[in-house]
């Protein structure tokens, strides 16, 4: 435990120092608040941000895989693999720690966008109820597309083809298999939808927090969390 | 303090390294074990199974006391390693770097500030510990990774070719640090440079080709390489008994002579490591000839290296 808090100190701090993450947090500020101005925060709309988190999830495909692509590739490119695994720490530690590093600056991320619903709060009142689960919706997404990130980046030492990689199985699960779940019928509808992301999403954005899917985007999260350590271990071993 | 049985490493179909065995104890070898061998020999390999990095395809290896692959965290809080070209996170700062690797090894606030004053007072860090690892010289990241390496006093310390990359001053340096360390750490080198383990080191384990070839102290290692030395020398005596003479003597194995003129230049080859000067040369006064030269042809430990690392780059 006292592991995890030391690697995810050092992988937080070490996001700062990198111009990347920089870049990303202005992606996602400015988008979102184009988004934000020209969809939600509408003279006669309603007291809420419904429209901005429907957006939202897709600029996370965008700007997530960015954030989580050096995570371990540059661990193994720099050789510090060598002298990070021959200190004391298990690889699920590492894993972990480089995941919640993350995870806490996406959440810092994330929190710049509470002036929006703070500014729509100015003109009517703000269903809290709907902001709240709003939020819980996007950091159980967050979350599952970090590990996703990460555990690409466990596989390669080289960040473009992390970062793509990541961007391509994002983009199905989240757009594509949306976009498919509109177009047909039947069972392949409803195996499109389990697979959707933006399907599981949807409630979280309608004000509801479901068992169902906070299970699905928790377990997935660790799913692929232990696909990550368990592709360190094999890269060790070969 | 390190047993190493039968490791074998394979990539695939190609052994890495193949059947390696050695026993390094302080009384036996002292504290400063050079691993010497040329390109692609297969240190790097070893000594990635020896800090727990990379596990073994077979074998077994015993450091410290625990065993590299079963008890390999136990292992790891007892080792240093600075693996070839000390990689480093260039975005840290010393100090920021050698607190972060304290804490991975559980020293409490106190204990880091006084252990990152000490190693950084031994590597002569003092001026940059506030300096960001990725400004730092190639030679100057080299003494930060041996920091990292010794900060939590570790009873083994691995160096993976430690002085490659640096200039002739740094390299006097760091050869000068090792030497002291050892009086504390058992200290695990390996280098492509036979005369830098040859200064530095009380036991060395030459490999090539993933293969032990020969081992032990200075001393030892010069004793096993000329086991296989002539001894030349130029009689003069009666043609053809000299030779039969000499085969008569205890220990000599194949014998060759050349005439010169009235002398006979024998080339004498000795069974195992029989030293059989003096036998000669009581045969020679006793049979009353004349002896105008005898000495003895020593393959040097240079000569050996040399050979090994053409022999390597052939395969």
């Amino acid at each position: 435990m006292r592991n995890i808090i030391t690697l995810t100190g050092r992988e937080l701090s070490s996001q700062f120092y990198s111009p990347i993450a920089y870049i990303v947090i202005a992606v996602f500020l400015v988008v979102s608040g184009i988004f934000f101005a020209t969809t939600t925060f509408l003279a006669g709309g309603p007291s809420n941000c419904r429209p901005l988190f429907q957006l939202l999830p897709i600029v996370m495909v965008f700007v997530l895989p960015m954030l989580t692509m050096r995570l371990m590739s540059e661990e193994f490119r720099n050789g510090t693999i060598e002298t990070l695994m021959t200190a004391p720490v298990r690889d699920i530690e590492v894993i972990v720690g480089k995941f919640l590093g993350s995870f806490i600056f996406f959440l810092l991320m994330l929190a710049a966008t509470l002036v929006y619903p703070f500014l729509v709060s100015f003109y009517g009142p703000l269903d809290i109820g709907l902001t709240f689960t709003s939020y819980v919706g996007l950091i159980l997404l967050g979350a599952l597309y970090i590990a996703v990130g990460l555990f690409f980046s466990t596989c390669t030492r080289n960040q473009v083809i992390a970062v793509l990689c990541s961007f391509v199985l994002l983009a199905i699960v989240t757009l594509l298999a949306d976009f498919l779940v509109r177009q047909i019928e039947g069972t392949p509808r409803v195996v499109m939808q389990q697979v959707s992301l933006l399907s599981h999403y949807h409630d979280f954005a309608r004000g509801l927090i479901d068992t169902n899917h906070t299970v699905f985007f928790l377990s997935s999260t660790g799913l692929f969390l232990f696909l990550a350590v368990k592709v360190l271990e094999f890269r060790r071993w070969r | 303090m390190i047993t190493v049985r039968n490791l074998t490493k394979r990539y695939g179909p190609v052994p890495a390294i193949a059947d390696i065995s050695f026993d390094i104890a302080t009384e036996q070898t002292g504290n400063i074990i050079g691993f010497l061998g040329p390109n692609g020999a297969g240190k790097s390999t070893t000594i990635r199974i020896l800090t727990c990095f990379q596990p073994a395809t077979s074998g077994s290896a015993v450091v410290a006391g625990f065993d590299v692959f079963r008890e390999s965290v136990k292992v790891r809080r007892q080792i240093g390693y600075l693996p070839e070209n000390a990689p480093l996170y260039p975005e840290m700062r010393v100090r920021e770097y050698l607190n972060f690797r304290g804490k991975l090894h559980r020293m409490s606030p106190v204990d880091r500030t006084k252990a990152i004053d000490r190693v950084t007072e031994r590597c002569w860090l003092g001026e940059f510990v506030d300096r960001p690892i990725g400004q730092l010289s190639k030679g100057m990241r080299q003494r930060v990774g041996l920091a990292d390496a010794l900060l939590h006093d570790p009873k083994v310390v691995f160096l993976d070719e430690p002085t490659i990359g640096l200039d002739p001053n740094q390299i006097r340096e760091t050869r000068k640090l090792i030497r002291e360390l050892g009086e504390q750490h058992i200290i695990f080198l390996s280098s492509h440079i036979l005369h830098e383990v040859e200064q530095i080191c009380t036991h060395t384990i030459i490999i090539a080709g993933g293969r032990v070839l020969a081992q032990g102290s200075p001393g030892e290692l010069q004793e096993q390489i000329s086991a296989g030395s002539k001894l030349i020398a130029e009689i003069k005596g009666p043609t053809g008994e000299i030779e039969s003479a000499i085969r008569k003597i205890d220990g000599v194995g194949s014998v060759q002579t050349d005439s010169l003129g009235e002398w006979q230049r024998l080339s004498i080859d000795a069974n195992g490591r029989a030293d059989i000067r003096e036998a000669v040369f009581n045969l020679i006064s006793k049979k009353g000839w004349s002896l105008r030269e005898m000495r003895r042809e020593v393959a040097s430990l240079e000569d050996f290296f040399i050979k090994i690392t053409a022999e390597q780059k052939q395969r």
